[in-house]
């Protein structure tokens, strides 16, 4: 299931001019629309319509097609990400470890279901499959910080620092 | 030249507990003693023993330093790179004789019984140098080949050799090869997949993180062999290091004339370009990484026409995993009887599975094919954690099934896992003791297929929803004997019917569990029961009022308010407001709660 963003649109002149000038220059190359995505969701953070409709514009592809790509891979995201990013991996290693129950704990903890982001655009959280650091699972990553062999307990003392 | 070379693990694992800190600490600590000209850093690919990480291993000795931390840093330069004397108390204890005397790595048992062919050169080389992976003969192989073969003489050395595809299916690489030699065509595509999507295996990502170029090279022979002169891997967006280190090898292969125009004068040309992923299960199909890589909603295709005729941008492509290819230079360079006389009558060579799960040793291993679970399990993994038994392991991910303990020292080969009801996959190896619910582990599986489902064909789209339905039924303690005849004719459907081998698997665990742990699935039904204390709409908990001290922590524990009780008296659970969270059993000091 997708969630659309309630949150307004607010990229800038600066943004729109720096994806424009990619797309320009990368329009020829084969298969161009997935990386024009990713660049994209890398320039914003995520891919609301209006970049989407940017994509479409530039690569002169259906607006229709480019929502199709970027509704299909879980690395796109339709809505905006917290300034924090949580990711708990619910990979069969982190599984059968307990990861499940860490992401059932975060849900309750921070008041919102997965693929959502904080009222206050301060963390947001996801479930991704294995990150490969299955030596020290259950594993969750907030932003590039890797916090490995979790235990319930420590959840609070480690939100606590962002 | 250097008299020491301290290896620090920067792969995914040990870089996750702080392994590049570490290598900075001990650049810092060996500047500070004067040691630079004499002692090298090198942050190496993974060295396979993630369990005990960040690893440190210092050569010539081969000492093995295993959860190193910062502060242990100083001592070891002081002591073991100053003085010479290796610092026995942060050694990896299986290293370390009664003695004190130090043993060599390979006399462990977790690497006793490996073979180390895909990964020979992970954790033994920089991986961001070329000329480290040059001085343990690489490129040789591409130079044998584009100078000494013929495209049909290297084919021909692949098929001999007996080597199959490692990523799933395990189709004969030299077979493939040969089909797309033999279609004539004005450009042609080698494709290698590095999307590897089975959740709990990593070996792709340690080769390609470990010896990017041994991948390189391999394309650049199977391109020779096929008449590509385009490469492109296919790597998922979630493996940044890897990524990173492909991107290296590549500008450092180009700028050594080893890809582009004119290899080694011999009139050959070849490219690799890096494609990444954005997370889709059903990509590792082969027409559905095609289809990615030009751009596309990554959905497969019915085939024929197979990619060898009609593959990336409608040109005739073969697709090989990252540990196939890594395979292919030793072959060339030892030949195919060489890599015959290993693994079993149909399987050759070795397979690398990452072990994970209930076991000790985590990490990754490389096997001589036909090595029994139990050695896996026993000796090299180091038995299961706290004592507990071994109940089964999965192999094959969401497209693989369970091996019972009863079937422990069956030899692991493509054949006997499939005649098992498993598969090898792209060699997931998760460890489950009794505390892991069977029932719990298919619906797994079964949500993950049925989220990575494309949608593009019936059976699967809508078959594995229905079919985590009925599962869902039992675990909520809904279910009915017929819902099993149910699941099972479902299951048998969904794998006749569905287009690609995302569908044609997806049933797999379910099948196998039901096959070799009925029980559990009957216990669910008709007792409302969950063995292994797992399926939360079938547990309850309750205190047991001789052992409760009354000290009111699970009171205030629990979240919903579901424990009552005087201080110093016996609490009581009310099981209609429990939640099921388990919060009152952990913190319970006197093992007071149970659950069943």
């Amino acid at each position: 299931m997708r969630r659309f963003s309630t949150v307004p649109f607010a990229g800038t002149k600066q943004q729109e001019q720096q994806l424009r000038a990619w797309l320009e220059e990368h329009k020829q190359m084969p298969g161009v629309t997935m990386p024009a995505l990713q660049k994209a969701q890398e320039i914003y953070g995520y891919l609301p319509i209006e970049v989407q409709r940017i994509v479409a514009d530039v690569l002169g592809r259906p607006l229709a097609e480019v929502y199709g790509i970027s509704t299909f891979y879980a690395q796109f995201s339709l809505c905006p990400k917290g300034a924090y990013k949580i990711s708990v991996c619910l990979g069969t290693a982190c599984y059968v470890k307990g990861s499940g129950k860490i992401y059932e704990q975060l849900q309750e903890k921070l008041g919102i279901t997965g693929g959502e982001c904080t009222a206050d655009g301060k963390f947001s959280l996801d479930a991704c499959r294995c990150i490969g650091a299955c030596g020290l699972a259950p594993v969750m990553t907030i932003n590039d910080d890797v916090y490995g062999r979790l235990t319930g307990d420590e959840l609070d003392e480690i939100l606590a620092k962002y | 030249m250097y008299r020491s070379n301290v290896m620090v693990c920067g792969g995914t694992g040990c870089t996750s507990s702080g392994s590049d800190a570490i290598a900075r600490a001990f650049e810092e600590e060996i500047r500070a003693v004067g040691l630079e000209k004499e002692v090298r850093v090198v942050r190496t690919g993974c060295f396979g023993l993630c369990a005990l990480g960040p690893v440190v291993v210092i050569y010539p000795e081969g000492t093995f330093y295993s959860m190193v931390k910062e502060e242990h840093v100083k001592e070891i330069v002081d002591e073991h790179l100053l003085k010479g004397r290796p610092v026995t108390k942060y050694l990896y204890s299986e290293t370390v004789a009664e003695d004190g005397s130090v043993k060599a790595l390979d006399d462990t048992p977790f690497y006793r019984k490996q073979l180390r062919i895909a990964l020979r050169n992970c954790g033994r080389i920089d991986p961001e140098n070329i000329e480290e992976y040059i001085a343990f003969d690489g490129y040789r192989a591409l130079g044998k080949v584009l100078t000494e073969m013929t495209p049909e003489q290297v084919i021909q050395t692949v098929l001999d050799s007996g080597l199959r595809g490692r990523g799933g299916a395990g189709f004969p690489t030299g077979l493939k090869w040969r089909f797309a030699a033999g279609n004539a065509a004005d450009q042609k595509y080698v494709c290698c997949n590095a999307d590897e999507g089975d959740p709990g295996a990593f070996m792709d990502r340690s080769i390609l993180e470990g010896d990017p170029h041994v991948v390189i090279e391999a394309m650049a022979i199977a391109a020779y062999a096929i008449g590509a002169s385009q490469g492109y891997i296919y790597v998922r967006a979630e493996y940044p290091i890897a990524v990173h280190r492909l991107q290296v090898a590549i500008a450092q292969a180009r700028q050594y004339g080893l890809l582009g125009r004119d290899i080694f004068g011999t009139g050959f040309d070849f490219d690799v370009d890096v494609k990444l992923g954005a997370g889709a299960f059903v990509c590792g199909e082969e027409t559905a990484l095609m289809t990615s890589i030009e751009g596309k909603r990554g959905e497969p295709r019915p085939r024929p026409p197979f990619p060898a005729v009609k593959g990336l941008f409608g040109k005739p492509t073969i697709l090989n995993n990252v540990e196939t290819y890594a395979n292919v230079p030793q072959i060339i360079l030892n030949g195919a009887d060489w890599f015959r006389a290993m693994g079993t009558e149909k399987s050759k060579g070795t397979k690398v599975f990452a072990l994970g799960g209930k076991i000790n040793n985590t990490g990754l291993v490389e096997i001589p094919m036909g090595t029994t679970l139990r050695t896996i399990v026993e000796e090299i993994g180091g038995g299961i954690p706290g004592g507990k038994k071994f109940k089964a392991a999965q192999t094959g991910g969401p497209s693989g099934g369970c091996i019972p303990a009863s079937l422990i020292d069956t030899p692991i080969d493509y054949d006997n896992l499939i005649a098992i009801g498993s598969m090898m996959g792209s060699g997931g190896l998760i460890v489950m003791d009794e505390d892991t619910c069977m029932v719990d582990i298919a619906k797994f599986f079964l949500e993950f297929t049925v989220d990575e489902s494309c949608g593009k064909c019936t059976p699967c789209r809508v078959g594995t929803k229905r079919l985590l339905e009925l599962l869902n039924k039992i675990t909520d303690g809904k279910g009915t004997m017929e819902d099993l005849d149910k699941i099972t004719e479902l299951a048998e459907f969904i794998k006749a019917n569905s287009l690609c081998g995302l569908g044609q698997t997806a049933p797999n665990p379910v099948l196998s569990t039901l096959r070799y742990f009925r029980d559990e699935y009957v216990e669910h039904i008709r007792n409302k029961r969950c063995p292994a204390g797992v399926c939360k709409a079938l547990l309850n908990y309750q205190i047991d009022p001789v052992k409760c001290k009354g000290c009111t922590l699970c009171a205030r524990a629990c979240p919903a308010g579901a424990i009552s009780g005087t201080v110093r008296q016996p609490h009581r659970i009310d099981t209609a407001k429990c939640v099921k969270c388990g919060a009152c059993m952990e913190k319970c000091k006197f093992g007071a709660i149970s659950k069943g």
